[in-house]
């Protein structure tokens, strides 16, 4: 197990991924943040949780969960899936999703379908806290990045949550 | 997506024969499933492309209106393909056998198969003989899954956690398989309940179930938390087990100063078509206290939840 990024450089991290957003978007006014569900909305949370106490505003923020959209639906075990909670129109608005690790890209193909039927928004960013180099398996690629990392197939990167893992870190798995 | 940090799905059984067979945490699996599909059909864009490649026969061998739409619309809110087939103006009407219907519509290429049926027991007996996986819309007198999987989700979006609260099933019991598929998925879920009615349509013995009868229906409605009033099933009934209908009413039929006499509100249920004036009155069924179109409202939901929790476990026929 290899540390990719303690809690000190995770939180350098969060900082400066938020400070790129506010430089993006400066007013808020007709963006909308949406994290993907189960493990993103922990990056997300962070991320809106520091945007508003840097610019004050009130960011429409949503959580999206993508079971019904996967292309792997019947390849593996059934999922049970999480809530998808977004209570705001996202017609014509700027929307960043938001999810801690890129990997294959195809949870942001079935993101992008799910988030279509809610609405047609004016341009859709992707936001992750790791990209996973040479792994893609989608035209996909992020906007905002966390850390780059180049890993191998077998390898599993676990992004911890002091709030769900009682610590904030990102670590490779072999 | 190699990452799968969902919770994995394992519902106990390849078919929804009857609840009797499902567990407590199938059951908590499905509802749970149900939320997210409500959630669905609340957007501007009421589908998912998740079932489109799977293929559902909805077979009915017996009348249904609401139950039968309410499966072909959850079918097609998660883009599943259908075909519908009732025996009348069928090759059953020419003495086809029942496993060779089936076997003749699976042959097509079939995942899925949602049948109704008058004989207690048909989707036990088709479960052995062929692969799909199977959803029982109602057999016989028997059991009626689905419908109780949507009576206990709309009391626990009402009431909550239902451990502990009182269930009245008033009316019909003997003939009903909304009634016995009620009492196994309550009773898994730890709600006390009691069946009301004419001692004619109570069957013999039904206490060893766990529920105690009760013969005073206004009794009954001082006790429950939800009564869920079942209709009178003419249909089914061979000789005369009450005198007149008009009887009926006067003896076991609900109305709003029954209702108002009880000084508490409870919940008023009824799985449809209501015989108005018979069972339940219009000033009852359409209260505030009625549930009733919620009922048929999360029965899309509950429908969309068993189907995609069970599409994974098809076996694929060849």
């Amino acid at each position: 197990m290899k540390t990719l990024l303690d809690t000190h450089q995770l939180n350098i991290t969060l900082q400066r991924l938020a400070h790129q957003l506010i430089e993006n978007h400066l007013d808020f006014s007709a963006s909308a943040i949406i994290g993907l569900q189960p493990r993103g909305i922990w990056f997300s949370n962070r991320i809106a949780q520091i945007v508003k106490e840097i610019t004050s505003e009130n960011i429409p923020y949503g959580k999206l969960d993508i079971t019904f959209y996967r292309d792997d639906v019947h390849t593996g075990d059934i999922l049970v899936p999480s809530h998808t909670d977004i209570n705001f129109s996202i017609e014509d608005r700027r929307v960043i999703l938001i999810d801690d690790v890129l990997h294959t890209g195809r949870t942001i193909r079935a993101a992008m379908d799910a988030l279509i039927d809610f609405g047609r928004p004016r341009n859709v960013e992707l936001m992750v806290l790791i990209d996973r180099h040479y792994s893609r398996e989608l035209p996909i690629q992020p906007d905002y990045v966390g850390q780059t990392v180049d890993t191998i197939i077998t390898q599993k990167v676990k992004v911890n949550w002091k709030e769900n893992d009682g610590i904030d870190e990102v670590v490779l798995i072999d | 997506m190699n990452f799968k940090f969902s919770i994995r799905m394992s519902l106990s059984v390849k078919h929804l024969l009857g609840i009797k067979e499902l567990n407590t945490q199938d059951i908590e699996t499905i509802f749970r499933t149900a939320d997210n599909f409500k959630q669905v059909l609340q957007r501007p864009i009421k589908k998912v492309p998740t079932l489109r490649d799977t293929t559902i026969a909805d077979i009915f061998f017996e009348n249904s209106t609401r139950t039968r739409i309410s499966f072909e619309l959850a079918e097609k809110r998660l883009s599943a393909d259908t075909i519908n087939f009732s025996s009348s103006g069928s090759s059953v009407s020419k003495g086809e056998t029942l496993i060779d219907t089936v076997n003749n519509i699976l042959a097509m290429k079939v995942d899925m198969v949602v049948m109704r049926h008058s004989a207690s027991g048909a989707p036990w007996f088709l479960a052995k003989h062929i692969n799909a996986s199977i959803i029982n819309a109602g057999d016989g007198t028997n059991e009626h899954p689905t419908h109780a999987l949507l009576d206990a989700y709309s009391m626990s979006e009402k009431l909550g956690d239902l451990k502990g609260k009182r269930i009245a099933i008033i009316g019909d019991i003997m003939h009903s398989r909304v009634a016995l598929s009620n009492i196994f998925c309550l009773k898994k879920l730890g709600a006390e309940v009691t069946v009301a009615g004419p001692p004619t349509l109570i069957p013999k013995h039904i206490e060893s179930l766990g529920v105690t009868v009760q013969y005073d229906v206004k009794k009954a409605l001082q006790w429950c938390d939800v009564a869920n009033i079942l209709r009178i099933q003419l249909e089914r009934q061979h000789k005369p087990l009450f005198s007149t209908l008009r009887e009926y009413a006067l003896f076991y039929g609900i109305n709003k100063s029954i209702l108002e006499g009880l000084q508490k509100d409870i919940l008023i249920m009824h799985p449809g078509p209501i015989n108005r004036g018979v069972e339940l009155n219009s000033d009852v069924a359409d209260s505030k206290q009625s549930i009733i179109l919620d009922q048929v409202e999360n029965g899309v939901a509950i429908r969309m939840a068993v189907i995609y929790l069970l599409s994974g476990k098809a076996d694929v026929v060849e």
